[in-house]
């Protein structure tokens, strides 16, 4: 029914997507599946019509067509269930699946028929499983039963290929159960369906073809009885299943941090217990939504604990909040650099002198002179390209930025250094200064913790590699042992 | 300094255009009245344009004048308390209330919006019911008759109102552009989630802000007293939040926070006096004043919109 062919996207310093081949038949459940950044978001956002593809054709049923904008999409029968739920909360649950189409009564006011969205709605929430009313309020469902409301949305819009973005990833398991029930439904009433998911589980029950992503290209694919956890694994790593470590040459030191029976509010029920030496690089592997960053925030001080407690050279602290923990020598740079990270409409002067302050000023008055030369000296040694340390922050590239938030951390005295995506958006060049900052940083003594979602970047710089997944630490890894292949094992547990 | 620099322009040229109109506009008298209301406005308009800078609205400095100018009155001519205890009382029940609303801010992550449109209501009511509705003034001044001329009064020929108000700015521009703690209100309001993750103690910066406001208007509170002479706890004050609020966007001031200068505040007082005063000399229907500002604002934004949207394309042009 549909059929992609040498589908290619660049984005600027990266290739999304090379050439891929992709396709589905009527009533056909394709499993896509890759690590993050394989290409599978873009390949389905083309298909959403959120990116134009660079080159490639895409034909359904036999005729060509051009994909320019979702309206585009849903027109030609597509539906989109984003990772991220886009229902409105304060309306009810019919309103929400005829957003944006509503029927109206005729005239020139346009009021909205709403005899006739209650009637339409209620026969397309049967057709999906949800026994609610209507008129409920989308607020009062939980995560499953909006997922419904949006996937009957596609439906009322006579979606006839329904693409399903991590579908899972927010829902327990009775409701996981429910929902495959209801892509199975749809599949025997000829709807296709795209899977996306890094539960491969889920994948091998449901899926009648997998297409595997690696790097932007096409990487094998499986049918029927060949769908299977570990082949699915092998085609997203490669065949080349090689151990890398360049990077690594400092000694452990002592236990620099121990975090005993920590449990954050994401994931209460799991509790998790590791400890970072100094000198170290504990890179942190698992999937999206895992609860890395969760952790990190949480021994950041941003989020409370659920439980535990943070011991730091042998002494149980209390961090409450990031002024705790940066007292202590505990920083973190964040993974939403633009948002969290820095003030991109301070200067480049003001952000790196903005938590050491004091250093600069007597008596609460800023020493400018001081401030400034302190400011250059940074900038010079973190190899900051900016026209003048007055230059606002938010104009640079995302690696200077980058340093920018490092150079921050760096002119205090740092202990642990908690890196939630160090690189995530920054160009090649860039990256590589990073990593070199990283380990001068290690070989000082400091312990780091690295959280990543990019395999080579764990498996380059890490002296030891902890996996998370759905916020059980599922192993930790030595060098020794570290491949891709394990790590995407304990990943998907 | 761009935008102050703009501000400043326009001051100058409106101040030319109406002293070309009608010479009046030079003579003592009214420079020595303008400069008064500059000074008095200037004062509260400081305090509202920092809560601005942290990205915050303080709505509730008009109402705050009918209360504190009737308990003054009250305190003075009733209770006959001492006039330095009265004042102390003023400015510390100002700064307790501004207080109050950075509490309910921060800490019950109140909207700032509301918090103050609430304390508007409020105090208005609490003032007109403490003086049961009826004027208070401060009769023959008997026992406060320093503290009187000490408000109303000048130094030289500058009036006190305007002295106290260049002496308060001075303070104030240090505090916000040469100390850490100014840098932690930029920061606040720039983007108060990365403050907090520098380790910025925002909730207490941002109350903070609240407290200066409340401050400054209890001493505004007092100067304005003695400059209408009495308090008509109905009207006393009214839209006078409004006016600092002008001020201070008309300095530089983005309500979205992060910007913004004490002199552009100044300036942005300064330029509103004026356009009152122009309404007067250039016998404009003084029931039009409110017309003439909202129009000489109005189209004030729109020039510095327009200019910066041709300076932005033309930078992306250039590069």
């Amino acid at each position: 029914m549909l059929e992609m062919s040498g589908i290619s996207k660049r984005f600027p310093g990266v290739t999304a997507l090379d050439s891929v081949q992709f396709s589905v038949g009527r009533g056909e459940v394709v499993g896509l599946v890759g690590e993050n950044g394989a290409g599978k978001s873009t390949l389905m956002k083309i298909l959403a019509g959120i990116h134009m593809p660079d080159a490639g054709a895409i034909h359904l049923d036999g005729k060509p067509v051009s994909i320019h904008s979702p309206r585009d999409s849903a027109g030609l029968g597509i539906g989109t269930i984003h990772q991220e739920l886009e229902v409105i909360d304060t309306l009810d649950v019919a309103a929400n699946v005829f957003l944006g189409r509503e029927p109206v009564w005729g005239g020139p006011l346009r009021l909205v028929d709403r005899k006739k969205i209650h009637a339409e709605a209620g026969e397309v929430l049967k057709r999906v499983g949800l026994n609610t009313s209507p008129d409920l309020l989308l607020r009062h469902l939980s995560t499953a039963q909006k997922q419904l409301v949006e996937i009957a949305r596609a439906l009322s819009q006579h979606a006839r290929l329904l693409i399903m973005d991590e579908p899972t990833s927010s829902l327990t398991l009775s409701e996981t159960e429910r929902l495959i029930q209801v892509v199975a439904d749809l599949r025997s009433n000829g709807v296709s369906v795209v899977y996306i998911s890094h539960r491969l589980q889920e994948i091998e029950r449901l899926a009648d073809r997998v297409v595997v992503l690696r790097d932007g290209r096409n990487a094998g694919e499986l049918r029927g009885g060949d769908i299977s956890h570990n082949r699915m694994v092998q085609l997203m790593v490669g065949r080349d299943l090689k151990t890398f470590y360049a990077g690594s040459t400092s000694q452990l030191g002592s236990v620099r941090m121990e975090l005993r029976r920590f449990r954050t509010a994401r994931y209460p029920a799991q509790a998790v217990s590791l400890s970072i030496h100094a000198g170290e690089i504990l890179g942190m592997a698992g999937l999206i939504g895992a609860g890395r960053s969760e952790l990190a925030r949480a021994v950041f001080g941003i989020d409370r604990l659920r439980g535990g407690e943070i011991v730091l050279e042998g002494a149980v602290v209390d961090i409450r909040s990031p002024r705790d923990a940066i007292q202590r020598g505990v920083y973190l740079v964040p993974e939403d650099r633009r948002n969290s990270g820095l003030l991109t409409g301070l200067s480049v002067r003001e952000n790196v002198t903005l938590p050491n302050l004091s250093q600069f000023s007597s008596a609460g008055w800023i020493r400018r002179a001081d401030e400034a030369a302190s400011a250059q000296a940074s900038c010079a040694e973190f190899k900051i390209k900016t026209a003048s340390a007055e230059t606002r922050a938010g104009t640079l590239s995302g690696g200077n930025q980058q340093k920018i938030v490092l150079a921050k951390w760096l002119s205090l005295k740092p202990r642990v250094i908690l890196f939630d995506e160090p690189t995530r958006g920054i160009d090649v060049g860039a990256k590589a200064e990073i990593y070199q900052l990283m380990r001068r940083l290690a070989a000082e003594g400091i312990a780091i913790l690295m959280i990543s979602s990019d395999m080579e970047e764990i498996l380059g710089n890490s002296d030891r590699v902890a996996v998370m997944h759905e916020g059980r630490l599922t192993g930790i890894l030595q060098r020794s042992e570290c491949t891709e292949e394990a790590v995407m094992r304990l990943a998907v547990a | 300094m761009r935008k102050e620099l703009g501000i400043l322009t326009l001051l100058a040229v409106l101040c030319i255009l109406v002293a070309a109109l009608n010479p009046q506009f030079l003579s003592a008298a009214n420079i020595q009245n303008t400069s008064r209301l500059i000074g008095t406005y200037g004062i509260f308009s400081i305090g509202v344009g920092i809560v601005i800078i942290t990205g915050g609205i303080d709505l509730s400095v008009g109402s705050m004048f009918a209360l504190l100018g009737v308990l003054l009155s009250l305190m003075l001519t009733q209770w006959h308390w001492s006039p330095l205890v009265a004042v102390a009382v003023v400015v510390a029940l100002g700064s307790l209330l501004g207080g109050i609303h950075g509490f309910l801010i921060t800490r019950l992550s109140l909207q700032p919006f509301l918090v103050t449109l609430c304390g508007l209501l409020l105090y208005r009511g609490l003032a007109r019911y403490i003086a049961s509705d009826a004027v208070q003034g401060f009769g023959a001044g008997v026992g406060f008759e320093w503290l009187r001329d000490f408000t109303t009064g000048s130094i030289g020929r500058v009036p006190m109102p305007f002295v106290l108000m260049v002496a308060i700015a001075a303070v104030m521009w240090v505090m916000l552009h040469r100390s850490v703690y100014g840098r932690y209100l930029f920061a606040v309001g720039q983007n108060e989630e990365a403050a907090r993750y520098s380790g910025i103690n925002s909730r207490r910066v941002i109350a903070s802000a609240y407290v200066i406001s409340g401050f400054l208007a209890g001493i505004a509170a007092i100067l304005l007293a003695f400059y209408t002479n009495s308090v008509s706890p109905s009207s006393h004050g009214n839209f006078y939040e409004l006016y600092a609020i002008a001020a201070a966007v008309l300095g530089g001031c983005s309500l979205r926070g992060g910007e913004g200068s004490i002199l552009g505040i100044v300036a942005g007082t300064a330029l509103l006096q004026v356009l009152r005063n122009l309404v007067n000399l250039l016998d404009i229907p003084s029931s039009l004043d409110f017309a003439v500002m909202g129009a000489v604002i109005l189209i004030g934004v729109i020039v510095d919109q327009v200019l910066r949207t041709r300076r932005s394309t033309k930078m992306s042009a250039d590069s």
